[in-house]
């Protein structure tokens, strides 16, 4: 088979072996419904009530019951946003606040939430994709009820100060909700620290299952269910326990908590190698801080070149990554993180995210470094726009 | 969205890519803004482009419109290649998914830019034989 190197660990991960071995009881004999009262349902409840207390740890959640199963983190983001909204409401609150950058799932969900008279205001990342705290408590209102801010960004892999963040909104009795998708599993995530309300992971970001995800729900908060049906989930959410993905999520998450410290030195040493060879091709840039930033993702921008012919040139070469370029999305514009961060439309269109996991080499980051360049140099040899870059420099 | 083996094949591999340096015409449409810039380069002699090349600034399938237009073109009298239409570039090229079709258009269009501009170098008004290009003000085109 040909050398392919998958750096796209931000869109999803590989099952570990751990958690497959985990989740293959319940695909096959322990095949019982969780709610049922016999032994096969029995083996089922233990192994979802077991992977609560698994994941409340490695998440130092206090109470485990304080956080629920679902199907990933579009659905925790819409349950979370959806329903904090109502309940402010009930307040006579209906203001939200946000930020430009969030995924789909939060910024989509507040367009719905606009639709039906609620007000959102969205909080400019800058130039370095961080939010001012200083900036979000200017933007609180007498009518602000919720708050919903990214942990770490999906596609420039900044770190919002979160903690802070939440602090800030207690101080003005506003909800707080953070999607900590591309957080969990991959840096430490202490939600009794970070004191937020609210939280969504995704299961298959950190090498469990798609299909399943959890929101963290501080006790008291009593949301109004999205899901409506039986009993499951103390009520709040419907739906037979996908038991197997739950279990296979919790393995996972132990896991990449056991193993979190150590990786990440190692990644971040990559993800810098990886950064400082790209930015010696002439004309590129880095999206967002390299500081607060995933160890393990890398987002650059190349003048001339445009993303989709990257990727497709790199897969070619057996490298799996995602872009921004609005080709890659099927809209038509480019991405709305890149250009939250300020860039022009040229080269927002420009850009490759490669992300990098626990399976990452450090023989699939030469490899990278070693194929990129002459692509971008083939790219640029046959583009317009470049030329007329050149051009430009040269008067 | 997957492109079929000729786009992959005319993506890794265009036909008469790079730069003329004594062409007869030359066409650019498309704009940065949008992610889609095709510049074609055509030699005309008697009628005939004898030669053509191109330079694209876009996604593999306006690269792959861009390299296939070129072939379609290449060796055809001018009044043949103001006939070449996106529908046949998609076509030779077994399809584009729908979101691609405006590579198609760009592509089209190119060719007629290029032949405009030989006809005004050559001191005659183009719009007479070529007709309008529209320009793509917006990035949405329409199919």
């Amino acid at each position: 088979m040909e050398h392919r190197v998958y750096a796209d660990n931000a869109a999803t991960t590989k099952l570990s072996s751990r958690a497959l071995n985990a989740m293959m009881p319940y695909l096959t004999d322990n095949f019982g419904n969780a709610s049922s009262i016999y032994t096969e349902g029995g083996a089922a409840r233990k192994a979802v009530d077991q992977a609560r207390e698994t994941m409340a740890q490695c998440l130092h959640i206090k109470n485990p019951s304080e956080l629920y199963f679902l199907s990933g983190g579009s659905e925790a983001d819409n349950w979370a946003i959806k329903g904090a909204a109502e309940l402010s409401l009930k307040k006579g609150k209906n203001h939200i606040i946000s930020t430009k950058f969030e995924h789909h799932a939060v910024l989509h969900t507040l367009e719905y939430l606009e639709k039906h008279g609620y007000e959102v205001t969205l909080l400019d990342v800058h130039e370095d994709g961080l939010v001012r705290p200083e900036e979000f408590e200017a933007a609180i209102r007498e009518n602000t009820g919720l708050a919903t801010i990214m942990f770490a960004n999906n596609e420039i892999g900044t770190i919002q100060p979160i903690q802070e963040l939440s602090a800030i909104a207690k101080k003005h009795g506003v909800l707080f909700h953070t999607d900590a998708v591309q957080a969990v599993g991959t840096i430490p995530v202490n939600v009794e620290e970070l004191g937020v309300d609210m939280l969504s992971l995704s299961g298959h970001k950190f090498h469990g299952p798609k299909g399943v995800g959890a929101l963290y729900l501080r006790k008291g908060i009593r949301l109004p269910n999205l899901v409506h049906g039986g009993a499951q989930e103390r009520g709040y959410r419907a739906g037979t326990e996908n038991t197997a993905g739950i279990v296979g999520m919790a393995e996972a998450l132990k896991e990449s908590c056991e193993v979190m410290e150590e990786r990440n030195i190692r990644l971040a040493r990559l993800r810098d190698k990886l950064i400082d060879s790209l930015l010696t091709i002439d004309r590129s840039r880095i999206n967002g801080d390299r500081v607060h930033r995933l160890p393990g993702n890398v987002n650059v921008c190349f003048h001339g070149v445009e993303g989709e012919a990257l990727l497709l040139s790199l897969d070619l070469k057996g490298v799996a990554a995602s872009s921004g370029s609005a080709c890659t999305s099927g809209s038509l514009d480019p991405s709305h993180v890149l250009l939250a961060i300020g860039l022009p439309h040229e080269v927002a269109h420009g850009s490759v995210r490669l992300t990098f996991s626990t399976e990452t080499t450090e023989e699939d980051v030469d490899y990278i470094i070693s194929v990129l360049p002459p692509i971008i140099e083939r790219l640029r040899a046959m583009s317009p726009l470049w030329e007329r870059i050149i051009a430009q420099d040269n008067t | 969205m997957a492109y079929s083996e000729k786009v992959m094949d005319h993506f890794a591999n265009p036909r008469n890519v790079g730069e003329m340096e004594d062409a007869d015409g030359i066409g650019e449409v498309g704009n940065s803004k949008c992610g889609d810039i095709m510049k074609m380069y055509i030699k005309v002699k008697d009628d005939v482009i004898t030669d053509v090349s191109f330079k694209t600034f876009g996604c593999g399938a306006a690269i792959a419109t861009s390299s296939m237009a070129t072939e379609l073109v290449k060796g055809h009298t001018i009044p043949e290649a103001l006939q070449l239409t996106n529908k046949a570039v998609m076509e030779a090229l077994d399809g584009l998914p729908p979101v691609k079709v405006h590579c198609s258009v760009l592509a089209e269009q190119a060719i007629k830019a290029a032949v405009s501009d030989y006809y005004q170098k050559q001191g005659i008004d183009p719009k007479t034989v070529v007709g309008e290009i529209p320009e793509p003000i917006e990035c949405h085109l329409e199919d």
